[in-house]
């Protein structure tokens, strides 16, 4: 459904990336990897429409997404930011409702149908009981779950995520990763950064490693999450140590 | 639990909605038949009643023959009732614009005047008062220097073309207003000390005392042009409130939108302050009540910030022409009682931003 072409991005005319090809399938969820400043969220601002693209093209089922109004491009890709103080003290509610913007005209406001699924994102995601919170007010993972279900309220069909796990405690972490492969359970493809490369095996079909703005490696993760890629990504030894019993993956630097 | 707060909820908002649709406007209704009566020349709230509905409905209501006493009319229709009409018409107007701009700049310490808005339109007015122009002309460069100075902010954010344009704006107002400052202060100490220097001052911090009816109607129907924008585009501003960035990745054109709510607040602003001068705090402060008495939802803050700014600009205008013997500036008493109670709500709101 998202097909990158030969794509550079970055701001004015300095390119942070460039010569990233790459096809997304429907229900498909790929985690990105990357040391800081690498580009990932360069990336993820074109993948959305924010940022033109300085060469190639970025293309929605087969339709270049320079050519969509925002609101074309919104309803099909949704973008779960980084878990964020928001400044006004909105309801959990209204906040998931804003996810329908892309379902609105302009002087439009929600109806019922609009509430109605605001209501099955937050269900959706368990978070049922938090809807007449104060978003400013709840924590940093269920800030993180809301602006996950203001994303699905807008029923996109690929969801971007920067950094989902970020500043969460370990539990939180896991029922985010959770989320996400339910996500793709439903059709809906994923595109997430992580910091953590064992949160790859968690939750994605393929990994894509982006360094110096190139893309360094495109696969499954038992073949692309290597001690020796993520020598080469990150400047550090790392173990990649199976779980045979619990048939998990998981990495950890090898320090002192 | 989850429940008990889905029962709750819409009552809460069915209690909010009889609020604002019904006890508000109520109570503002009985504020201005108040303001009506009090003055140097008390009449009687029966007697206020009386007499705008005999002018209203031509009918005679308790049979009373004050309705007739042409002082007593004189007074209410002729003095006081224009000027009522401009404070709850420019109180709105300055609290709807102030609601506006804090969500747009992501700011709650913004008033209509971030970009400039007072400082042009004073300059204006300045510029007016020096060249002694009749005053529909002072009032005329108000406005038109209001929206100038708006313009010119918006230009130089627009030409500047920053990572974040919000910012860009905010930054090319305090510039532009520093500038607009300094030139009402060239003209201050150029002016005749004796005949427009007072003019002048009286100007910079705003009163109603002179509003006419005419001058009303003049600037109402901008007050209604700058409005529509604000009513129409209720939900998608919420959406502002979120950043540009947020705000277009979840389907807004914000370079659309935000140039219609910045011209929208701008218009009203400038209408505004074009008659009574500049009135501090109303844009800044009420907002902020309106917020902590309906919540940041634009849908009802919009409404709730033009009951309580006009109820506040009403009151404050009763103030100014009764504590004293002299008639005291707009501008000094809206901070001599907004800011006490600005910090008053810094100090024990627990919400933030509320």
């Amino acid at each position: 459904m998202l097909d990158i072409r030969d794509l550079a991005f970055g701001y004015g005319a300095r390119a942070v990336g460039t010569g990233l090809t790459l096809t997304l399938e429907p229900g498909e969820a790929l985690c990105l990897l990357g040391p800081n400043g690498g580009g990932k969220t360069t990336l993820f601002k074109t993948l959305l429409g924010l940022l033109r693209p300085l060469a190639g093209r970025v293309l929605l089922d087969g339709t270049d997404l320079a050519t969509l109004p925002r609101r074309a491009i919104a309803q099909a890709i949704a973008y779960v930011p980084q878990a964020h103080a928001a400044l006004f003290p909105f309801s959990v509610r209204d906040v998931v409702l804003m996810g329908r913007a892309s379902r609105l005209s302009a002087f439009a406001s929600p109806g019922p149908a609009d509430r109605a699924a605001a209501e099955r994102a937050l269900a959706a995601l368990g978070i049922g009981h938090l809807a007449e919170r104060i978003y400013t007010e709840i924590s940093g993972g269920e800030r993180q779950l809301a602006l996950i279900a203001r994303a699905l309220a807008g029923e996109p069909r690929l969801l971007v995520m920067d950094e989902p796990t970020a500043s969460l405690d370990f539990g939180n972490q896991a029922r985010v990763l959770s989320q996400i492969r339910r996500l793709s359970d439903l059709g809906i493809a994923v595109v997430l950064s992580t910091h953590d490369p064992g949160h790859a095996f968690l939750c994605a079909d393929r990994v894509a490693l982006l360094h110096g703005g190139r893309l360094v490696a495109l696969g499954p993760p038992a073949e692309t999450v290597t001690p020796d890629s993520l020598r080469l990504l990150y400047g550090v030894e790392v173990a990649v140590v199976p779980l045979p019993e619990q048939g998990r993956t998981v990495c950890t630097p090898l320090i002192g | 639990m989850s429940d008990s707060a889905r029962v709750a909820a819409p009552a809460r908002t069915r209690l909010r909605g009889l609020g604002l649709g019904v006890l508000a406007p109520a109570a503002l209704l009985l504020l201005v038949l108040v303001s009506l009566g009090i003055g140097r020349y008390p009449v009687p709230l029966a007697d206020v009643v009386s007499i705008l509905a005999a002018k209203l409905l031509g009918t005679k209501l308790f049979g009373t023959s004050a309705a007739l006493d042409p002082t007593m009319q004189t007074v209410v229709l002729q003095v006081r009732l224009p000027r009522v009409l401009g404070a709850l018409v420019v109180g709105a107007g300055l609290a709807a614009a102030g609601a506006t701009y804090q969500g747009l700049f992501r700011n709650p310490l913004v008033s209509p005047d971030i970009l400039g808005v007072s400082a042009g339109a004073s300059l204006g007015a300045v510029l007016g008062i020096v060249l002694s122009l009749p005053v529909a002309a002072i009032q005329g460069l108000a406005f038109a220097g209001g929206l100038a100075a708006v313009g010119t902010v918006y230009a130089i954010g627009f030409a500047v073309r920053r990572h974040d344009p919000v910012l860009t704006l905010v930054l090319a107002g305090v510039a532009v207003g520093a500038l607009l400052g300094a030139a009402i202060s060239l003209l201050k100490v150029l002016a005749d000390p004796y005949n427009q220097l007072p003019a002048i001052t009286f100007w910079l911090l705003g009163s109603l005392a002179s509003a006419t009816p005419g001058d009303l109607g003049a600037i109402l129907p901008a007050m209604g042009l700058g409005l529509a924008p604000l009513v129409l585009l209720r939900w998608r501003m919420n959406l502002m409130s979120l950043g540009d960035e947020e705000a277009r990745a979840l389907g807004v054109e914000t370079r659309r939108i935000r140039p219609v709510l910045v011209a929208g607040a701008t218009l009203v602003t400038a209408a505004a302050v074009s008659v009574t001068g500049v009135i501090g705090w109303v844009g800044l402060i009420v907002p902020h009540v309106a917020r902590l008495l309906v919540g940041p939802d634009f849908r009802r803050l919009l409404p709730a910030s033009l009951l309580l700014g006009a109820a506040y600009l009403t009151a404050v205008d009763l103030l100014a022409r009764t504590v004293a013997s002299i008639e005291v500036p707009l501008g000094i008493l809206t901070a001599l009682v907004g800011a006490p109670f600005f910090l008053w709500l810094l100090a024990t709101s627990r919400r933030g931003w509320a």
